[in-house]
């Protein structure tokens, strides 16, 4: 690529820079114009979550408002006079009521007392109480509370909103928390992002007999339906719900009013071919002997399922045809044509797909598919509450009104309930379930717990994409990586398993559009030459002059230039007339022109190139550095475009300016950015092996270090810190905007490469003790212990002081005279932390004075691991939702790593560590540097995780030569990543080789190692898992009630099972003995009286000390044996259902 | 090579290794790929067979053995150690991190602490700053002695941040305090029954420190200007921090030096003569200046080595091929040059006879318990 390098040019642009920062500016500018800048402002301007933010956004502003405008009368069935009217929704400021005093609301005060953030919807009715009554005019009320709305953290009606770091810091909030989450019950909850098909668009593809079809999934206000075209056998049916069996096309057709079969084949096309396709179709109608409109609806309404009565009078095939076969396209008075047109349309698409199988759609294509997001799905939850509601008022009202004599006055608004709208949000919000009955809609696990794990943990559910799909599917088509997901989704971050490639990840520039009104678009379309479906006949549809203008799915018309029709509508888009987000995409195969404005599509912006050169120069990047410019402005003026996935088809782009040909139209901004945050943390990971990029993406999210800046205000359940987290010597771009350079999750470690100890196998690490005395891996895990002071009906549980001369004083030691331990206090094992006075009977001291009530004592004690010693951390008091007090208990750990922690390099290279080593056995370099640990060579091989070799090259020059080195992805050509010749020179320069391999002595014998050894820095997070939490063994311990054998389970203090395969294996070594004492000694043995004449089992007689078989009646033929409880168990389990196992004995 | 009878060779010197035996004995041959005959031959009859001993003689030893220090001050020192065993210097190493004593924060009694740093957390940084303080004055404290004045060094951390000032402040290790009576917390048992006798407190010192000759004119101090925390307005930490001397076997704090260790004399050889460019090509190459160009007349220029102590081992002047064969890096395996940066409790050339005298203590009981 051509590289220009101007530095007279570059010394201007570095003037005034209070740009990101500064070494970024110091480096050379490699590339034309470095449009990185551009990258931070759009994330100024939107946010990392921004597709949640402005979805929950549009919600408020604009579709909440639609919903109760769609809803807005409630009328009573008895007095029609009496009726209730919205005139206005909007959502307050964050509020509670708490005894009749509203107060605002802070997200971290809800967090600390498990409250809910949400805010009043307020609403202005206008409300009649009937004529009878004293006055029949309307009255009006302003500012009615009809429910509470969680708000999401950061939207517009956050408190959040708009605030700077200061004032975040006052209300205790992380200002690098990207918010998009809501606050539920103190939980902080995400709406996972949905993945869904198109909807209202026509998709070809097979279904499971491999027969073509053509299908429509719906979606209108009123309703939601599925209908498909298939051709089966050569002929070409309906299939509908509403239909009880598939109906033949022609004579939908004829029901719709198309009578004549020569209109329908001229629409199809002058082509014979499409003609010979639908003969057998038209054949199959006339055979049946139906040829007028009025017989087919007659046959149809013979196949209608009688309970699809949902929808007004007007019931019937015609009705059905109307409002549930494909229902996007409105009847107008009856007037059917359009959707004939839309029909035949489908058809043809499907004809086209039966000549020529390249037409058939992909499902998995990102252009067939939509994101919904928290506002719209929200939106649907709200719409279906605010019906019911409207529903029970209207209930309500009329039963009031139906009784003959009412005492008290009556008035309508006095029946708003405001608790089902808050109720129901916020039980799906906590749930995750969602139930819209109207549409059949039952979806589980749409919100997730925000995992807090890490900082970047945050992001990634907050990224997350869940799939349509059950993950049980084993099809490999949904999984794979698609090519149209370049730049939108994250190729990287995607778990393993079950939901590989399923769950999907935002790329880090990914914007996901909201809807948009489509009638200025139609009425613009018009205007530049759309020539109006309902004027065409039937011939011109399919004229092959002239293309198809087909907005959402919506067939608007034709146009003669679409080239220059598509041309003139981006012009306009360019120029701000038209949204930004609408896409026009003109398909030459389909021959239409795709117009969609609709919410859900994922797009991306991109600099606009003229004829290969790019409207950005190099002033534009200045300006934007001196703040005179903003990432909107450069949207304003027409440099930089939004395209979303159907329309880069559309489009040449380059990824360098320098790479640029005439023909290209765009070029990107910044390649890595087809990355997520999660992949972004890697450093190089283009030259990482694929999957290994993957792990990490999975194992940045357990990796330890800071959580938020107000992590130790935060009371969550469990919380791993970091004592010492750094920020990583080598950073990428990602890291810088994103902000994990300032909230980092590892440690910057000097590894040397090679074995040593024969610890270190299987990739484990071996360490050196004294980095572990001075901090490296030393991490704070804090569990969250809550108490409550229960309220009965006339008494409540009382504070209680410690006796300090108690037996147990030495428990209750680190206890305040309130009965709460006191933060800072050491805790133990089976030490009583929170203590209460009880009522002993809290039911029955309704008689007795309150001062009378006799009290116990309850005690809580701590359960940590044996010998290790915590910390109460915090103790907070807050009351939760019925008003009780809660004491909750922060209980603090620090924790040095030990034999087997887990640690992980950013680079899917997890390993645990083997071993412990003196600081004076370590191997150490010509200039006293000694590694903190040492890492297999074993590990690289196989993993060809060539980024981490050079991880460690460019932090060994970067703390040299005292400059933080880069690693973004795909970063050598622009400069966000130093090349590996350069980090060498630096290398030298310091007196190190170019290779980083280092001169070592060993610790041990003093002599020089036989091989120079690769020694450098690598950032190393400290994975959560922990041997404190997971070593367990048991000798003696608790049993199972019912089998008396072990219990299971290191949390039950279980024991460790011989499973089949384990008992196989003793058997076939024959050690019988062992099996004997495995299987019965140390499990359930258990002394049995066996009768030997009946072979039952009989009992001791303890009083008589004599032993007796029950059934013979005596005692005479008893022998006593040793059996496995649990196989006694079986026989009287046995017995009891009326078989009876008789024992034989013999010696 | 022309066929030579053996007994054509030339006679080799008497009680001397032939020459490349001895380059190999005495050097450590760092060729780009990877460093070769690292290992000390120590058995006393490797070269038997050619009528040498190789046994290690005392006087030999006594007559070769050097010790030239080249830098010494306050905190580091930098020394050579030439005519020595890898193993001795290995040694003297490892004890000075490991098995000299020093004084150094053990148990932290936390009265107030308010500040963002987590009590331990703050405690592990207390161990870590090294304390000015002969640890030679001092007993180790075992498992039931009690505190005294023998073996622990009480010191007093109070600082506040006032709600009022409205800034941060840094609370650096300068700020602690010695207490020379000892702790000044009375033990949570003490029950003031008896107001005559001195309440009891967490340390029982009988006499003063200071009154100690080695204190009276110097109290004892830490390394100042470390930063141990910071304090928001309103915060506070009251702390005693009590020291007792201790292994760098046991926890790093205890480790007298920052760090110490060797590396062995590097010798650069130009095989061949290199003259005019491929000296300058040579100089350039390296980033420490070992190179030097001289004149030897008619305008001809050789590289010389001049530096060759500075050289880093980058292999840079052997780095392109063929230059392996012209220049020749190697360590002299019995010439160390010795660094430790001791942490301020003593000074660097006091832990080296320290710790030479733990290797002679060592070598002692080695003798006593074999005879
Ligand atoms: S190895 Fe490096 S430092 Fe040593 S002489 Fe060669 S170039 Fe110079």
């Amino acid at each position: 690529m051509g590289v220009i390098e101007d530095s007279a040019m570059l010394d201007d642009s570095l003037q005034g820079s209070e740009g990101i920062d500064k070494q970024f500016l110091a480096a050379p500018v490699k590339s034309a114009v470095d449009k990185f800048q551009l990258l931070p402002e759009f994330l100024k301007v939107r946010g990392l979550v921004k597709q949640h933010l402005e979805s929950f956004n549009y919600f408020v502003r604009t579709e909440i408002k639609k919903i109760v405008r769609a809803n807005d009368l409630v009328t009573s069935r008895f007095d029609p006079s009496v009726y209730l009217r919205y005139k206005d929704v909007w959502i307050g400021k964050p509020s509670v009521v708490v005894d009749g005093v509203t107060d605002s609301l802070t997200p971290q005060k809800c967090r600390l007392s498990d409250m809910t953030y949400a805010a009043p919807i307020f609403v202005n009715i206008e409300y009649c109480n009937g004529s009878h009554g004293h006055n029949t005019h309307p009255q009006f009320k302003k500012d009615v509370v009809i429910g509470r709305m969680p708000i999401m953290l950061r939207s517009s009606s956050c408190v959040l909103y708009g605030k700077d770091e200061d004032e975040l810091a006052k209300l205790g909030e992380c200002p690098l928390d990207p918010g998009g989450y809501f606050v539920v019950k103190g939980n902080e909850k995400v709406i996972l992002i949905q993945e869904q098909l198109s909807k209202n668009r026509i998709i070809i593809d097979t279904d499971k007999k491999g027969c073509i079809q053509a299908s429509v999934m719906s979606s209108t206000e009123m309703t939601k339906s599925k209908t498909i075209i298939r051709m089966e056998k050569e002929k070409v049916y309906l299939v509908l719900n509403a239909f009880t069996s598939k109906v033949p096309i022609m004579l939908v057709m004829k029901a719709m009013g198309m009578e004549t079969d020569q209109e329908v084949v001229q629409m199809l096309g002058r082509d014979p071919q499409y003609a010979t396709l639908l003969l057998p179709s038209i054949e199959d109608c006339a055979s049946i002997g139906i040829y007028t409109q009025q017989q087919a609806l007659d046959f149809l309404e013979k196949k209608r399922k009688k309970s699809m009565s949902r929808f007004g009078k007007d019931e019937g095939a015609l009705g059905v045809l109307r409002d549930i076969f494909i229902p996007n396209i409105r009847v107008r008075d009856n007037n059917f044509h359009l959707k004939c047109v839309y029909v035949v349309v489908m058809l043809r698409r499907m004809m086209d797909a039966i000549l020529n199988k390249d037409a058939m759609d992909d499902k998995d294509y990102i252009g067939n598919k939509r994101l919904e997001l928290s506002g719209q799905l929200l939106a649907l939850l709200f719409e279906d509450l605010f019906k019911s509601m409207n529903d029970q008022l209207k209930f309500n009202v009329d039963k009031i009104l139906a009784k003959p004599s009412r005492s008290s006055r009556f008035d309508v608004s006095q029946h708003l309930l405001k608790d089902s709208i808050t109720v129901g949000l916020e039980r799906s919000l906590s749930t995750g379930n969602w139930d819209v009955s109207r549409f059949k809609m039952h979806r589980k696990g749409m919100t997730q717990i925000v995992t807090r794990l890490s900082f970047i943990g945050a992001f990634g559910s907050m990224t997350k994409i869940s799939p349509q799909f059950e993950k049980s599917r084993k099809v490999s088509g949904p999984r794979a990586l698609q090519p149209s997901q370049w730049g939108m989704l994250c190729p990287c971050d995607t778990p393993e398993g079950e939901a590989c490639g399923l769950v999907k990840n935002l790329a880090l520039m990914t914007h996901v559009t909201t809807d948009e009104e489509e009638g200025p678009i139609i009425s613009l379309c018009t205007c530049f030459g759309v020539e109006d479906l309902s004027l065409l006949s039937g011939e011109e549809l399919h004229s092959p002059s002239s293309y198809l203008i087909i907005l959402n799915g919506l067939i608007l018309g034709k146009h003669r230039r679409p080239q220059r029709f598509a041309k003139v509508m981006r012009e306009l888009r360019r120029a701000g007339k038209v949204g930004d987000f609408v896409s026009i995409y003109v398909n030459e195969k389909q021959r239409c022109v795709y117009i969609a404005s609709d919410g859900g599509r994922v797009c991306r912006p991109l600099v606009i190139a003229d004829n290969g050169i790019s409207r950005i120069k190099e002033h534009h990047m200045r300006e934007l550095k001196d703040g005179v410019r903003n990432f909107d402005s450069f949207l304003r003026e027409g440099l930089i475009e939004y395209l979303d996935v159907n329309e880069e088809n559309n489009a040449l782009i380059a990824l360098y300016e320098g790479e640029a040909t005439h023909e290209t139209t765009h070029i990107e901004i910044e390649p890595f950015t087809i990355l997520g945050a999660c992949a972004g943390l890697i450093p190089f990971p283009h030259h990482n092996q694929s999957p290994r990029n993957t792990y990490q993406c999975a194992m940045g999210k357990q990796a330890m270090g800071n959580i938020a800046y107000n992590q130790l205000c935060r009371m969550d359940t469990l919380i791993y810190l970091l004592v010492y987290p750094q920020r990583p010597l080598l950073t990428t771009r990602t890291i810088e905007l994103v902000g994990y350079d300032k909230l980092g999750a590892g440690q910057n470690a000097t590894v040397a490469v090679m074995s040593y100890s024969g610890y270190d196998i299987e990739d484990a690490i071996v360490m050196n003790k004294s980095s572990l005395d001075r901090g490296f891996g030393r991490c704070i895990v804090m569990k969250k212990i809550s108490a409550a002071f229960q309220k009965y009906d006339n008494t409540s549980d009382q504070f209680s002081s410690p006796r300090r001369s108690q037996h147990d004083a030495e428990k209750t030691q680190i206890l305040d005279n309130d009965g709460l331990a006191s933060p800072g206090e050491i805790i133990r094992h089976q030490d009583i932390y929170f203590q209460k006075e009880c009522p002993v009977d809290p039911k029955g001291s309704m008689k007795s004075h309150p001062s009378q009530t006799p009290y116990r004592t309850s005690k809580q004690t701590y359960k940590g691991a044996e010998g290790e010693t915590a910390v109460v951390d915090r103790v907070a008091l807050c009351s939760d939702k019925r008003n009780n007090l809660t004491v909750k208990f922060m209980v603090r750990h620090t924790r040095r790593p030990e034999v087997g922690d887990k640690f992980s390099s950013r680079h899917g290279q997890k390993g645990v560590c083997g071993t412990i080593v003196q600081q004076e056995d370590f191997p150490f370099s010509e200039r006293g540097i000694c590694p903190d640990l040492i890492m297999n060579p074993h590990g690289f091989p196989s993993r060809m995780t060539v980024g981490k070799m050079i991880e460690l090259l460019g932090s060994k020059a970067g703390v040299s030569c005292g400059r933080f080195h880069y690693g973004s992805a795909f970063g050598e050509p622009s400069g966000h990543a130093d090349k590996v010749e350069d980090i060498s020179e630096t290398l030298v320069k310091h007196g190190f080789c170019y290779n980083g391999k280092d001169f070592l002595y060993s610790g041990i014998t003093g002599m020089p190692l036989q091989a120079y050894i690769f020694m450098g820095p690598i950032y190393y997070q400290k994975l959560k898992h922990m041997v404190l939490d997971k070593m367990h063994a048991r000798g003696m311990g608790p049993r199972q009630l019912i089998t008396r054998q072990p219990t299971e389970g290191r949390s039950r203090n279980g024991g460790l099972r011989v499973g089949e395969m384990e008992r196989d294996c003793l058997i076939a070594y024959g050690t019988s003995n062992l099996i004997y004492e495995r299987l019965m000694i140390s499990s359930d043995p258990f002394e049995v009286q066996v009768c030997r004449k009946c072979g039952l089992l009989g009992y001791i007689n303890y009083q008589s000390k004599t032993r007796v078989c029950s059934t013979c009646k005596n005692g005479d033929n008893i022998s006593s044996m040793k059996l496995p409880y649990a196989c006694k168990l079986l026989f009287q389990e046995l017995q009891s259902m009326n078989i009876v196992p008789r024992l034989t004995l013999a010696d | 090579m022309p066929k030579v009878p053996l007994w054509d060779l030339p006679e080799l010197p008497k009680n001397q290794l032939p020459p490349h035996l001895h380059l190999q004995k005495t050097r450590v041959f760092c060729n780009n790929d990877a460093p070769t005959h690292t290992e000390n031959i120590h058995y006393s009859g490797a070269y038997a067979a050619l009528g040498i001993d190789n046994s290690l003689r005392l006087d030999e030893f006594k007559k070769n053995f050097k010790v030239k220090v080249i830098k010494l001050n306050e905190d580091d020192m930098e020394f050579d150690l030439i005519g020595i065993d890898a193993s001795i210097a290995n040694a003297f190493r490892r004890i000075l991190i490991s098995e000299l004593p020093t004084m150094a924060i053990e148990k932290v009694l936390v009265a107030n602490s308010s500040s963002v740093v987590q009590d331990e957390v703050l405690a592990q940084r207390l161990g870590l700053i090294p304390i000015r303080v002969d640890p030679r004055l001092f007993d180790y404290m075992s498992e039931n002695d009690v505190p005294n004045e023998k073996n622990s060094i009480v010191f007093k951390l109070h600082y506040k941040c006032e709600r009022g000032s409205g800034e941060r402040r840094t609370v650096y290790s300068h700020d602690l305090k010695w207490l020379p009576f000892g702790s000044e917390y009375v033990l949570p048992t003490e029950t003031s029954s008896d107001s005559t006798s001195k309440p009891k407190t967490y340390t029982s010192f009988t006499s003063s420190q200071d009154s100690l000759l080695e204190f009276s004119n110097n109290p004892i101090t830490v390394t100042p200007g470390i930063i141990i925390s910071k304090l928001g307005p309103g915060q506070e930490i009251e702390l005693e921090a009590h020291a007792v001397k201790g292994l760098g076997k046991t926890h790093a704090k205890w480790s007298p030096v920052a760090t110490s260790w060797y590396r062995m004399l590097p010798e650069v050889i130009l095989l061949q003569d290199i003259e005019d460019d491929d000296a300058q090509k040579l100089v350039k190459k390296c980033p420490v200046n070992v190179f030097d160009i001289e004149d030897i007349g008619k305008g001809r220029k050789r590289a010389t080595v001049a530096r060759p102590r500075s050289c880093t081992l980058c292999r840079e002047c052997i780095r392109e091929p063929g230059w392996e064969e012209k220049v020749a890096l190697r360590r002299v395996k019995d010439h160390f040059i010795f660094t430790i940066e001791s942490t301020g409790a003593l000074p660097p050339e006091v832990l080296f006879t320290e710790a030479v005298k733990i290797l002679e203590d060592k070598c002692e009981r080695v003798i006593t318990e074999l005879s």
